[in-house]
């Protein structure tokens, strides 16, 4: 093997045990993507090439020393530019840090470390999390790899970038209210929202420290799941697989009402033709309606808001112009809510959050499209869903948002192409405290989707 | 203070700072809130002390 050719961390690990490939190669091809799409994509703000190559040699010693090692140990990882790396910058995607060096690594940036991970760089995002599309950078937006004149989503449209191209083989990113899921979904990978609080988010800048959760974009589901197992302190080794479970008889709900309308016709087509093929299989589809749906994005709003605006009160009075325009102004309408406005979405973040956990009762997940659109055009402000237009940062959140609330675990697979070859995503949403099961689910239904 | 009441002074307050751009941002704000104060797991002081609990069946699950 002379370098990586679209390989996940599954088969490179132990391509790299039989030593078919080192990690200083694997690691110099990532290096080499990135000086050849980056001034294109733009899906990393800071690119840590002579120190990945360093870190890329130590793990090819250790590993010719006959150290044990675990399944990331020499492959090329990339962290969203909101998690810290000692010694790096860490600038949340604003010109508001854009000269604040971390000091310390976070905890997933430690673990992943212990586990011989080799870090290539950080990624692009939207400014400090706050938006879907990644449009809105301080250091300039981002553009999907498979059509650039689209967006990557958001926020974590730099990881989802990077892995969909092999600049890095996974990522880490953090979800507020979708924002591994939604980029994931445009950009044709698969993203991980765990379960909340499953991951340390210390050392990571916050945008509602209620609803953020920290997981991986990654190639597979397989992927995934080496990837969070080593967030979560448990890094497998190099021999240790995930089960699927079997889909015969397997319960799913799939979700109507509120995840069912306004959805884009190819969306709905390729979610369909998804859920059929499921079917088929063997899995159960039973419909099952969210009550109190309605109540999810004000819910939602208010908090997120409330939160963010809390973290930016300083710097929005010192600092208004190096936030981006539209960030500002979000960051700005969150310190006008109420208390007692507050107070009420986080009672309401309670009431959906049992509606979820009643629909999910004796299920292995629920189903819908992890967006109701493909990949929107840079800039766009709306977007068409069906029987009309919907603001896009409400259409790219609307579907993904309610599980933060619910601090559910959710899952984006790659399972249908629309007739513009953009990547639709079918969302699985498992039980709370139950992440590994969903990946097992995950897993079955990734091995029958064919598109 | 109500919904209308918080929107007009949080539109002057935005004209008095020189941000008249986000008065549309707080036009869309003041109806999230209104569908949140309008939302049927409200509870009130002079309510039914059982109302709405987070494990209760609702009305529209199946």
């Amino acid at each position: 093997m002379s370098g990586w050719n679209g390989q996940t961390i599954d088969e490179l690990r132990g391509a790299l045990a039989r030593g078919a490939i080192t990690s200083e190669r694997l690691t110099e091809h990532c290096l080499e993507r990135i000086a050849s799409l980056n001034p294109r994509l733009n899906a990393f703000i800071t690119v840590t090439a002579e120190a990945a190559l360093a870190s890329a040699r130590a793990a090819d010693a250790a590993r010719a020393s006959g150290a044990a090692l675990s399944a990331l140990h020499g492959i090329p990882i990339s962290l969203k530019d909101l998690i810290d790396q000692a010694g790096v910058r860490t600038t949340a995607g604003s010109q508001v840090r854009r000269d604040v060096v971390a000091t310390a690594d976070a905890t997933v940036t430690a673990r992943l470390r212990v586990a011989g991970a080799v870090f290539v760089g950080k990624n692009n995002l939207h400014e400090f999390a706050f938006g879907t599309t990644n449009d809105d950078s301080g250091f300039g937006g981002a553009r999907n790899p498979i059509d650039d004149t689209r967006s990557t989503g958001g926020s974590s449209g730099g990881s989802a970038s990077a892995v969909r191209t092999g600049m890095s083989i996974a990522s880490i990113g953090t979800d507020t209210g979708g924002s591994i899921r939604i980029p994931a979904g445009v950009c044709g990978v698969v993203g991980l929202k765990p379960g909340w609080d499953e991951i340390p988010s210390d050392r990571i800048v916050p945008l509602s420290r209620q609803l953020d959760h920290v997981g991986p974009l990654a190639r597979t589901v397989t992927d995934a799941w080496l990837v969070h197992e080593t967030l979560a302190g448990r890094a497998p080794g190099l021999t240790d697989r995930l089960d699927p479970l079997p889909l015969k008889g397997l319960r799913f709900g799939r979700l109507t009402g509120y995840f069912a309308t306004r959805i884009a016709p190819d969306v709905r087509d390729g979610i369909e033709s998804a859920i059929a093929q499921l079917a088929r299989a063997g899995a159960v589809i039973e419909p099952v309606e969210i009550a109190h749906a309605a109540d999810i994005g004000p819910v939602y709003l208010h908090l997120v808001m409330g939160d963010a605006a809390r973290y930016h009160a300083a710097t929005l009075e010192s600092r208004p112009g190096d936030y981006t325009a539209p960030v500002r102004l979000r960051l700005e309408m969150g310190r006008y809510i109420l208390a007692e406005d507050y107070a009420r979405a986080l009672r309401g973040r309670e009431v959906i959050a049992a509606a979820i956990d009643r629909a999910l009762s004796g299920r292995a997940g629920l189903l819908c499209p992890t967006l109701p659109v493909t990949a929107p055009p840079i800039g766009a402000l709306s977007v068409p869903v069906g029987d009309g237009d919907e603001p896009v940062r409400s259409a790219m959140l609307r579907l993904t948002q309610p599980f933060n609330l619910g601090r559910q675990p959710a899952i984006s697979l790659p399972c249908a192409t629309s007739p513009a070859g953009l990547p639709i995503g079918l969302q699985i949403v498992g039980a709370r405290a139950g992440t590994t099961h969903l990946l097992r689910a995950a897993l079955a239904c990734e091995r029958v989707l064919e598109f | 203070m109500t919904v209308e009441r918080w929107l007009e002074a949080a539109l002057a307050d935005a004209d008095r700072r020189g941000m008249p751009e986000l008065k549309p941002l707080l036009q869309g704000l003041a109806a999230a809130t209104a569908a949140l104060r309008g939302a049927d797991w409200n509870e009130r002081a002079d309510g039914d002390a059982t109302t709405p609990a987070t494990g209760a069946p609702a009305r529209t699950e199946r």
